[in-house]
């Protein structure tokens, strides 16, 4: 495959950056997308030009390091991540135009390297329970009921990628926080702290200056782990419970 | 020695061995033979509880004035770094990722293991001890593996406290499969995502101590050196300089002590199961300053990953383990049938080899036999897929059957995470089509020397995880690395580090000191130097190369002639790197081809290392298997006669200038369990 590609470069935090055009050769259907940017570096430092900077490490949808906004949507066209989206999404010719998360808790860094921080902040702000090393009651001595662990499972599976706010008009980090109040309020380990965790939590999302959730449901569509849009309800919920008592 | 008493009143079970084989000589000078100068005493299953209450304890409000670095934010510097900030030290973590949540771990698939036997199906302490000394072929230390599986069970307990969502069965109680051919259910799971789950579990708990003030993240930073300062009482690790590696600034940072918790070096292969930032620096920087280097040879190569499909390769993918449950493993009888449709391959056409030549074991063959296996099929020129250089590199794994007989909803049930990745990868239907796959580099056994408190030979250098040489001798039982890292960060270390630091807080020293000066200019100096060389290749084409040589000489299969060429080709290898590199960009900047340049100049020392004590070692053990020891069918022969012992390496100088590594060997002496040949015919 042949490609066109427009990628953004940007050499520091304070510089204004553009979008700079280069051309690919010789990818194949089977290279994943960052594969196929690996290429290009070679290439690019073959010719005495700076390579372009991304993040990626597990390259196998774990992690949570890789971004990119490609042809305008977060991990691009499939429900996965940019590492685990494959070049035969794509097809001989194409243009791909290739961008950083754009939202103001995220300031790039470089290239296509943004900061990720506030998530870190995010969860130090209560995202835990409490339980010092060498507390803990034998595991069995609380039954959790299946279908709650099961949520809290199926919700805990978030990466931290950020997709969802790249994805959302309004730079809203509430899938990000929903789907960790969920994981710990559906578990019995969770409820001592539940309710001032989750003002915690929002206290310090709206902090960071992300935004408000005005229910478009972007940031699911964008998600590559698939959490449902029903953890932001519970956010909402939780911290309508929680304010009203006095939380 | 077998049959008298040791000094506290137990019988050893073995003789020390006796080398009379010497394949590596003109590469190495022998050393001193070593001692764990902690080693325990006593009865097995008392040694840790004594320990523990032997060592000192540091008063509480002595603890804020102790400094502790700790390196990586895997499971076990994650589960460290909380530990220690929630007893009330003062400690600096550090990670190269953008959080400390990315670490390694959080790949992990399958399982932890824990001696909880909740299943009633006979499991215990000593048999979790038994099945990880006997699977790591009787090349680990017995005190160590006995305490690792005595706190196994509290581990899965501190993870539910903090809500880490295993698995449950219908009465909301704690769900375990067995896991990689052992007879008891003892592996604890979150679908096919545990590392993920227990990470997530100890990044939070040391976020919730950043808030308390007692940890402090430094991410985007790369260890690239270790301080050692003697302050009058003999050399200690101090400190170690750090790149920000969004601003380029070479920082110091000093601390009463020092852990590494950096991980495994499987990287050194190129391609392998690992993430792409996986590395060796900090612990080979460490060994530069004086940190034995344990068996760097034990490698652990995993049987089923998806096949390499291109020359633009990046990285390798696991597919999980439990599938060999289900899945048949075969290649074609005939060469010929290698590039037909396998569907129109006929039953009397295949050849289900692990059923054929392990009948009793069949396709649970542990990984070291599974591996080696696929590997001479493709070597006779049965393998299927497509020719990677001259060879079909890739076996069938055949759900086939399986669905047949269970549906294709049970599977489906079971393995749709996996399925659907490898879909996702390769683009064939694995319910249609059988899968492919092939063995690929998955795990390190060997890492820095630690003795029973986990301290390195360096005083004040503690190392956990998979940096250190590790509990799992020549060959690591599935999900026994998460229990191992886990144990580490959350019980070990604490209850031996303060053992150390009860002498502390050490003498106050400064940036100015000559030692700190010292390591900080070899650090701005070699970043210069990767800057400077200016010639033609990338380092990624370099490591490349590494790749492709430890993967033909020092992989599945190693011989004396191999070695030694590949010792040659790797010598030719750093001569170039360092003459003909090529690195753009600059030094105050986030610059991913300068991080990378260091990563692979110490991948290159690491792999002439790995060679040598490959050579050295003459028989097959565990992961690694010498060609010249095998039985006549082609099994691994071990010689305990000769290599009993932990090869400690001390780096004894550049070769290129002629230095050679320094070998002390520490004999293993077993008193709980005899050591036998192992067998799954
Ligand atoms: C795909 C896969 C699946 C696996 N599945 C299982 C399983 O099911 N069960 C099981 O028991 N084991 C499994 N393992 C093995 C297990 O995951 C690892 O051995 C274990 O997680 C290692 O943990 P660790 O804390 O020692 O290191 P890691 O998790 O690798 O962490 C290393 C840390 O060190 C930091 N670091 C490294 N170098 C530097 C440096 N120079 N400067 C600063 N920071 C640095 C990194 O940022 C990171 O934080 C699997 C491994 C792989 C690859
Ligand atoms: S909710 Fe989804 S998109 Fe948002 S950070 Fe988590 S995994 Fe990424
Ligand atoms: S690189 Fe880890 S999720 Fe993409």
């Amino acid at each position: 495959m042949n490609l066109t590609l427009k990628i953004w470069r940007q050499s520091g935090p304070d510089d204004k950056g553009g979008i700079h055009t280069y051309q690919v050769s010789g990818i194949s259907q089977d290279m994943s997308f960052l594969e196929m940017l690996d290429v290009l570096n070679e290439q690019l430092n073959e010719k005495g030009e700076e390579p372009v900077a991304f993040d990626s490490d597990c390259r196998e949808g774990i992690c949570g390091m890789c971004s990119l906004m490609i042809n305008g949507e977060a991990h691009g066209p499939e429900v996965t991540t940019t590492c685990q989206l494959h070049m035969r999404s794509f097809n001989d010719g194409d243009t791909i135009t290739i961008e950083p998360w754009r939202a103001e808790p995220f300031p790039v860094i470089k290239d296509l390297v943004v900061d990720r921080s506030a998530f870190d902040r995010i969860i130090q702000s209560g995202g835990f329970v409490s339980a010092n090393t060498g507390s803990a009651p034998e595991a069995n001595s609380v039954p959790a009921p299946r279908d709650k662990a099961m949520r809290a499972f199926n919700v805990a599976t978030c990466i931290g990628c950020g997709a969802c706010v790249a994805a959302c008009p309004n730079g809203s980090a509430s899938l990000f926080v929903g789907a960790k109040i969920t994981h710990l309020g559906e578990l019995p380990q969770g409820q001592p702290e539940r309710w001032t965790r989750v003002v915690d939590m929002v206290g310090q999302h709206d902090h960071e200056g992300f935004g408000g959730c005005t229910n478009i449901g972007e940031c699911a569509a964008a998600c590559p782990k698939e959490i449902p849009l029903d953890v932001i309800s519970q956010l909402n919920k939780d911290l309508r419970t929680a304010l009203a008592n006095g939380h | 020695m077998a049959g008298s008493t040791l000094h506290d009143g137990l019988t050893p079970l073995n003789e020390p061995s006796v080398q009379k084989s010497d394949d590596a000589h003109g590469y190495y000078t022998l050393g001193e033979n070593i001692v764990d100068p902690v080693a325990p005493t006593g009865p097995i299953a008392d040694r840790w509880t004594t320990r523990k209450f032997e060592n000192r304890l540091v008063n509480p409000a002595n603890r804020r004035k102790l400094d502790v670095i700790i390196v990586g934010t895997g499971l076990a510097g994650g589960a460290a770094a909380a530990t220690l900030g929630e007893a009330g030290y003062n400690v600096k973590s550090f990670c190269y990722q953008d959080s400390p949540r990315r670490a390694h771990s959080i790949a992990a698939q399958g399982g932890i293991n824990a001696a909880k036997n909740y299943k009633e199906d006979g499991d215990s302490t000593f048999r979790l001890f038994y099945d990880t000394v006997k699977g790591g072929d009787y090349r680990s230390r017995e005190s160590n593996v006995y305490r690792l599986a005595e706190v196994s069970a509290n581990i899965i307990d501190q993870c539910v406290a903090q809500g880490v969502p295993f698995a449950r069965d219908y009465g909301g109680l704690l769900d375990n499969r067995s896991f990689g051919g052992v007879q008891v259910s003892r592996t604890f799971y979150a679908r096919g995502q545990t590392g993920q789950q227990l990470l997530i579990g100890a990044y939070q708990a040391m976020e919730r101590q950043v808030a308390a003030g007692t940890v402090q993240s430094f991410t985007r930073h790369e260890m690239l050196e270790l301080i050692v300062v003697d302050d009058g009482t003999g050399p200690r690790a101090r400190g170690i300089i750090a790149r920000d590696m969004v601003s380029g600034e070479i920082e110091t940072h000093l601390a009463d002590v020092v852990v590494l918790a950096t991980g495994g070096y499987g990287n050194v292969f190129f391609l392998s199961t690992n993430a792409m930032g996986s590395n060796v620096t900090a612990a080979w920087r460490a060994h530069r300053k004086g940190a034995y280097m344990a068996n760097p040879c034990y490698t652990q190569i995993h049987p089923t990953c998806i096949p390499v499909s291109g020359e633009h390769q990046s990285k390798l993918t696991l597919m999980s383990e439990s599938l060999r449950n289900d899945g048949r493993i075969w290649v074609p009888k005939k060469k010929e049938d290698c590039d037909k449709d396998p569907r129109d391959i006929p039953e009397e056409d295949r050849d289900y080899y692990l059923e054929r030549i392990y009948p009793s074991f069949g396709n649970l063959v542990p990984r070291d036999i599974a591996s080696r296996q696929a590997k001479n099929m493709c070597d006779e020129g049965r393998g299927v897929g497509p020719m990677v250089g001259d060879f079909r590199r890739g076996v069938y794994l055949d759900f086939a059957d399986a669905i047949k007989r269970l549906g294709k909803d049970a599977i489906e049930e079971k393995y749709d995470n996996l399925l659907d990745m490898y879909e996702r990868i390769t683009g064939e239907n694995p319910y249609e089509v059988p899968m492919r796959i092939y063995p690929a580099v998955h795990y390190v056994m060997g890492g820095l020397w630690v003795d029973y408190h986990l301290q390195s030979n360096v005083p004040g250098l503690f190392v956990s995880g998979e940096a250190n040489f590790s509990d799992h001798g020549a060959n690591r039982l599935g999900a026994s690395a998460l229990m191992q890292g886990l144990a580490d960060g959350y019980f070990v270390l604490p209850n031996t580090i303060r053992e150390y630091l009860a002498d502390g807080p050490f003498e106050k020293i400064d940036e100015s000191h000559p030692a700190v000066v010292e390591a900080k200019q070899n650090v701005e100096d070699r970043v210069a130097k990767f800057l400077s060389i200016n010639g033609t290749r990338s380092a990624d084409s370099y490591h490349k190369e590494l790749g492709n040589i430890m993967w033909e000489y020092c992989g599945m299969e190693r011989t004396e002639e191999g070695l030694r060429k590949a010792i040659d080709l790797i010598r030719e290898l750093k001569a170039d790197f360092w003459s003909n590199l090529k690195v753009l960009g600059s030094a105050d900047t986030l610059n991913q081809s300068l991080e990378k340049a260091g990563r692979v100049a110490d991948f290159i020392e690491l792999g002439e290392l790995m060679c040598i004590d490959a050579l050295n070692r003459r028989e097959s053990c565990g992961g690694h298997f010498r060609g010249e020891s095998q039985t006549e069918d082609g099994e691994a022969l071990r010689h305990d006669d000769e290599f009993a012992y932990v090869a400690a390496w001390e780096w004894g100088g550049d070769s290129l200038e002629g230095g050679q590594p320094v070998l002390h060997k520490e004999d293993l002496i077993y008193t709980a369990i005899e050591m036998k040949q192992r067998s799954y015919k």
